[in-house]
């Protein structure tokens, strides 16, 4: 299978106004994943999956990740005048990334037999815009996955046939893989370490 | 109970003698037909107890029912999650009396290994009475014999009659446990209902001590 | 007689129905583990099926990030818990594509010597319960699991237990095989051969195994591909894809096997692919056990404890006896991973469930279930 040097320029030219970026990973005997911004998302997807060089027609698994916000400390010199001198002081500056939830696809061809096309999609937030173009219609191995990562991270897949609960109950209020969550209070007396 | 001596000597002379109760509980205790009831991996080795090497059969407990109506000992094997506590709690209202239950291996005691789960109940005697309890994760097939055989010893010496009356045979004893239900955080106990009979009249004069509403789950169940 | 009862003129027939909507489940003899299908029936024709799953999510992921990437061994094998070592398999093989370790090659030898013994038992013990499910009553579930018995002596002697034997690690396998354990294994081999003729000879030309499973529950290829199923149900719509040979994981490469490849993707078939691999298995297990080397287990620099992968992820998956179990792993470089992802089988093969149930009777859903090969601890892990 080619590259995703080689097919980033492909995708590009057949897709008007997508951005695509290759990201690194940081095991190197592991292979690098493509992000595909959010309104193209079904369109690079179903471009994969009928391009005949490509022709990704099996999509593996799909993850979702949560990435809460972090915050950096970083020391920075800042020119400040202290005392009426001007001086360079060193200070600490925090600065926050935003967090956001993430559904990973593994993409394999059973026709020509390679693979995997890590393919990545990242909600704006881990709030109220938390949603994500569904793949299920371009690969039905989707459709009960995204409902899994649904429930369990509160991604909404837009496009989805029925999307609702699928491990926990209809009437669970929270999203238990979430790095926040805290489960109910009372729940474990006798657990003897966390 | 006859003294055994006595029931030695007359047994040599060909006169078999026992008590009702004796009686009674020798053909309960070894025509148990559990319920086909499991859940997760030590459903895998009770399946193996019945098969030809262990052979559950020999206790004359090989007639698993599929419907709890016809059953008399809930094996529950295996996790029991959140949400299919409820479920349990139903299946084993709906068995007739006199009925057992064997919590087998370490999710059904306590949790077990997923005891850090969100989804999981922390032993299933936290709404159901449990009569014997296997310890193992899974328990192999002889420790359920094993446990099969508790369960006979204690069934042989329950009374019919006198004080110390065995759950089914107790007025007092609860007729139906509640049944959790799926609250949004976790499960929950709802209150129990209240009484629409007219006050004055005194159909139960030592009633059981009602639970306390404020704690979500009962104490560990006698 | 109508002149006696004038009401008596017998009104056109009109059979007025109802769809009824039956709840398999979640406490079913044939259901397989607590599993529930809502059905919604026309008479005895389903008209819908919507599976309902969670009765057994006890949560294997939040767990394995709480714990470290040593301590989610022992919960890998209560996955699909009729086949632990497999499950073992495809976890360390992730770690070690994530943590680029070499593993020695006795210890390949030995990870396919019980990885086939599991799909051995895994597929006899399938065609034992698909037989219960159609009404055969234990007869070659008992037969099933008497050479069942066998197989798991073997790994009580290699593991310390039958079942949840917890066998593999990073980098090799715990302890190397016990004396005369070879030996043992090729008389087990050689018994499974006698078995599986006897185990044919009973059912395969049956008239009521066939009757019920010819037709029934057709899974067409182009389908059975956009659904991610994998495993002999995929194999038995007539798709050539086995992850052995695809990935070539281990050492898989110097095992001349056959992939056998069904026809019509009905529940004959799915049976029938079972029957197959599981005689490719002994020609497997009878080369391996031959060619063993000799050798460490495992690898000399490999780290357990305190054992700390670099940030990075990746996805390690094999073929195990019900389909493609894959292990996603993002490590940020702490002792626990951060995010433990498990691709289940048998949960991507009920996708399509529904698909091949409709139109058919709902005695039919419970054999076409039986011959999807799901294991609850899986699916809702």
């Amino acid at each position: 299978m080619q590259t995703l040097q080689q097919l980033k320029p492909r995708i590009e030219a057949a897709i008007q106004g997508v951005s695509l970026e290759i990201i690194p990973n940081g095991s190197p005997a592991n292979p690098p994943s493509l992000l595909v911004d959010r309104p193209h998302g079904r369109a690079v997807a179903e471009w994969l999956r009928d391009d005949p060089e490509t022709r990704l027609d099996y999509a593996s698994n799909v993850t979702g990740v949560d990435w809460p916000e972090k915050t950096v400390k970083e020391k920075t010199r800042v020119r400040k005048s202290i005392q009426g001198l001007d001086k360079e002081v060193e200070e600490i500056v925090e600065k926050k990334t935003p967090g956001f939830l993430e559904a990973v696809y593994h993409l394999y061809s059973m026709a020509l037999k390679h693979g995997p096309l890590v393919l990545r999609l990242r909600t704006e937030n881990r709030s109220d815009r938390a949603a994500l173009p569904s793949l299920t219609p371009v690969w039905r191995s989707c459709e009960l996955q995204e409902r899994e990562v649904f429930d369990l991270f509160g991604i909404q897949f837009q496009g989805h046939p029925d999307l609702r609960r699928i491990l926990m109950w209809d009437g669970f209020a929270d999203f238990p893989m979430r790095k926040d969550y805290v489960p109910p209070a009372d729940d474990d007396p006798g657990r003897p370490n966390p | 109970m006859i003294d055994a001596n006595l029931q030695t000597e007359l047994g040599r002379q060909g006169i078999v003698a026992t008590t009702i109760e004796e009686l009674y509980n020798w053909g309960r205790k070894n025509s148990i037909w559990p319920l086909q009831f499991g859940l997760a991996c030590c459903a895998i080795e009770m399946i193996a107890a019945s098969m030809a090497r262990f052979d559950i059969s020999r206790f004359g407990a090989e007639v698993f029912r599929p419907s709890p109506r016809q059953a008399d000992l809930m094996i529950v094997a295996g996790t029991v999650t959140k949400k299919m506590a409820p479920q349990v709690v139903r299946l084993y209202n709906q068995m007739p009396e006199p009925k057992y239950v064997i919590a087998m291996g370490a999710c059904a005691i306590s949790g077990g290994p997923f005891r850090q789960g969100y989804n999981v109940l922390k032993g299933i005697d936290l709404y159901l009475p449990v009569d014997v309890y296997i310890t193992g994760c899974p328990p192999r097939p002889e420790a359920l014999l094993d446990a099969l055989m508790a369960l006979q010893n204690k069934i042989a010496h329950q009374h019919l009659t006198g004080s110390k009356l065995p759950r089914h045979l107790d007025p007092n004893a609860p007729a139906e446990y509640p049944v959790p239900q799926f609250g949004p955080h976790d499960l929950f106990l709802p209150p129990p209902p209240a009484a629409t009979l007219d006050p004055n009249l005194n159909l139960n004069p030592n009633p059981p001590p009602t639970p306390e509403p404020s704690s979500p789950h009962p104490s560990r169940a006698a | 007689m109508t002149a006696l009862f004038p009401q008596a003129t017998p009104a056109p027939f009109t059979l007025d129905h109802d769809l009824l909507e039956v709840s398999m489940g979640p406490h079913h003899p044939s259901t397989h583990g607590v599993f529930r299908m809502n059905v919604t029936l026309d008479g005895e024709t389903v008209v819908k099926l919507t599976p309902v799953f969670g009765y057994l999510h006890r949560n294997h992921e939040k767990i394995a990030e709480q714990n470290s990437f040593l301590a989610a061994i022992p919960y890998t094998d209560r996955l699909d818990y009729i086949c632990s070592m497999t499950n073992n398999c495809a976890y360390v093989l992730a770690v070690e594509k994530l943590a680029s370790l070499q593993v020695p090659e006795r210890a390949e030898y030995i990870r396919v010597i019980v990885s086939e013994l599991t799909r051995l038992f895994n597929h006899t013990c399938l065609a034992g319960f698909l037989l219960q499910d159609m009404g055969a009553l234990g007869t070659p579930l008992m037969y099933a699991f008497r050479e069942r018995e066998h197989v798991l002596d073997l790994f009580e002697s290699l593991s310390g237990s039958r079942m949840m034997c917890n066998f593999m690690r990073f980098g090799g396998c715990r302890c190397d095989l016990p004396a005369g354990w070879i030996e043992q294994a090729a008389t087990v081999t050689d018994r499974y051969s006698l078995f599986l003729d006897e185990f044919e000879a009973l059912l395969t030309d049956n008239e009521i195994v066939r009757a019920r499973t010819e037709g029934v529950g057709v899974l067409p290829a182009d389908l059975a591909v956009n659904a991610g199923v994998t495993g002999p149900m995929l194999r038995a719509s007539g798709v050539n894809y086995d992850i052995r040979k695809v990935d070539n994981y281990g050492v898989y490469g110097r095992f001349p096997f056959r992939v056998p490849l069904g026809e019509h993707g009905d529940t004959f078939d799915r049976y029938m692919i079972r029957i197959l691999e599981a005689r490719e298995s002994l020609a497997i297990l009878r080369q391996a056990l031959r060619e063993i080397p000799d050798g460490p287990v495992i690898d000399p620099k490999a780290k357990l404890r305190n054992f700390r992968p670099k940030p990075g992820e990746a996805y390690g998956r094999i073929e195990a006896p019900k389909g493609e179990l894959g292990f996603f792993l993002i490590s940020d470089g702490g002792p626990n991973p951060y995010r433990f992802r498990i691709r289940p089988p048998s949960l991507i093969n009920l996708t399509i469930l529904e698909d091949m149930c409709r139109g058919h009777t709902i005695a039919d859903v419970v054999v076409i279930l039986g011959s999807v090969d799901i294991v609850l601890g899986e699916v809702d892990r």
